[in-house]
């Protein structure tokens, strides 16, 4: 399978925070989420693969092709939305699209027309007077429109409203149809990904805690809650992360089979949601009784 | 072909697709030759991952469902409507005997048994 995106052991060191090693990759054609709480790291990879931020170590290869040594050839194939899009405050728009649209070769000024006015755009208007989410769906508008086939979205549905978040689901999923197009989506929303994504992702404290097909990862995990009794060192011991509070406790496991054979009917045991999985996943709440 | 997704459900996505095409299969809905939307429309149409509907079309290829010819896409198979009635009742006959080994543990009258079966086959439908 041809990789869209490749993370070769990549590294970053910030005062106060550093991103370990990270080797994944996005295979073309499909959808990743790049979930994890706020400060996990997920932009800091983002601006990786833009070279918005030099690494410390390891390579990233886009398309195949070393991200830095063709730094001008990849980017004009890669979409972006940044978390918080910047462009000259006192432009109007349309004079913003007309300076982006040159630098693509593969540029669609049909499909950009019709994206604002799906986005109810106002192309006369300065960019400084849009709201935060005009802002993205700006930006969004862009991306989609300069033949892309790597989309690079950071968390772009933060600011959007459920109706907008569904239409843009929507369209990521008519741009897969080519069987070309990739999308690498982060976001801290988990249900945005729940049911596209192909793969996830999960970062945290700048760790990657797994990368895998996601269909694996809700298949891998369960979620278990009960009382605080059934809990002892052994039963503790088949928990991949577990939160106990004043009446029970909720813990996430690898190993369904092994907790329904020793706890049985003391505790519920459903599917876990890919918000449990990062809520729960490696951790350890307690909460005096 | 109709396909309801429920987040609900203690089935996965994957699953929730192969029941749902196999028995609009199994009740004649679909019939053999009857082409499927491709693995990426089919995703696009349900907001689910390609991943997943490539897995739930593998599922129902292997199961004899569908056969997918190169290039051109994926169609309902041909059915033998003996060989698959047969097939269905092996499986109840296969639960059956379950319910009677369980039923034997906790040694429940084969009379009980009976009456439990035609309270649950009064709720099926």
């Amino acid at each position: 399978m041809n990789a869209a995106l490749e993370f070769d052991g990549i590294a970053k060191n910030y005062k106060g925070f550093t991103l370990d090693p990270a080797t994944f990759e996005l295979p073309s054609g499909y959808i990743m989420g790049l979930i994890g709480p706020n400060g996990a790291g997920k932009t800091t990879l983002i601006k990786l693969v833009l070279n918005l931020i030099r690494g410390n170590a390891g390579a990233i290869r886009v398309f195949g092709l070393d991200h830095l040594e063709h730094e001008k050839q990849i980017k004009v194939r890669i979409g972006y939305v940044p978390d918080e899009p910047k462009f000259y405050e006192d432009i109007a728009l349309k004079n913003l699209k007309r300076a982006t649209a040159p630098f693509y070769p593969r540029w669609d000024d049909a499909r950009f027309n019709s994206l604002v006015d799906a986005f109810d755009l106002p192309l006369d208007r300065k960019f400084k007077k849009l709201s935060q989410g005009q802002k993205t769906k700006f930006a969004l508008a862009l991306a989609l429109s300069q033949g892309a086939e790597l989309l690079v979205l950071d968390e772009p549905t933060s600011g959007l409203d459920p109706v907008f978040r569904q239409e843009l689901l929507k369209m990521l999923g008519e741009l897969l149809q080519d069987e070309k197009t990739s999308v690498l989506f982060s976001t801290h929303l988990t249900a945005d990904l729940e049911r596209i994504a192909d793969f996830i992702t999960f970062i945290r404290d700048g760790r990657i805690v797994f990368s895998a097909p996601k269909d694996e990862v809700l298949d891998r995990f369960m979620l278990v809650k009960g009382g605080r009794e059934v809990l002892d060192a052994a039963s503790r011991g088949l928990f991949d992360g577990i939160r106990v509070h004043t009446h029970g406790f909720e813990g996430l496991t690898s190993r369904a089979n092994e907790v329904r054979q020793r706890l049985g009917d003391r505790v519920a045991i459903e599917r876990a949601s890919l918000d449990d999985v990062m809520v729960l996943m490696e951790r350890k709440v307690e909460h005096a009784a | 072909m109709r396909i309801v997704l429920s987040n609900a459900s203690p089935d996965p996505i994957y699953e929730q697709i192969v029941r749902q095409v196999r028995a609009q299969i199994l009740s004649g809905d679909l019939s053999e030759g009857d082409p499927l939307p491709s693995i990426r429309a089919l995703a696009r149409d349900l907001q689910i991952s390609v991943i997943t509907t490539k897995r739930a079309y593998e599922e129902l290829e292997r199961e004899g469902m569908l056969n997918t010819v190169g290039g051109k896409g994926t169609f309902v198979a041909a059915q033998n409507p003996e060989f698959l009635r047969e097939k269905k009742m092996k499986t109840v006959e296969e639960k059956l005997s379950e319910a009677v080994d369980q039923a034997r543990l906790l040694g429940v009258s084969p009379e009980e048994l009976a009456e439990m079966m035609r309270l649950l086959y009064g709720e099926g439908d």
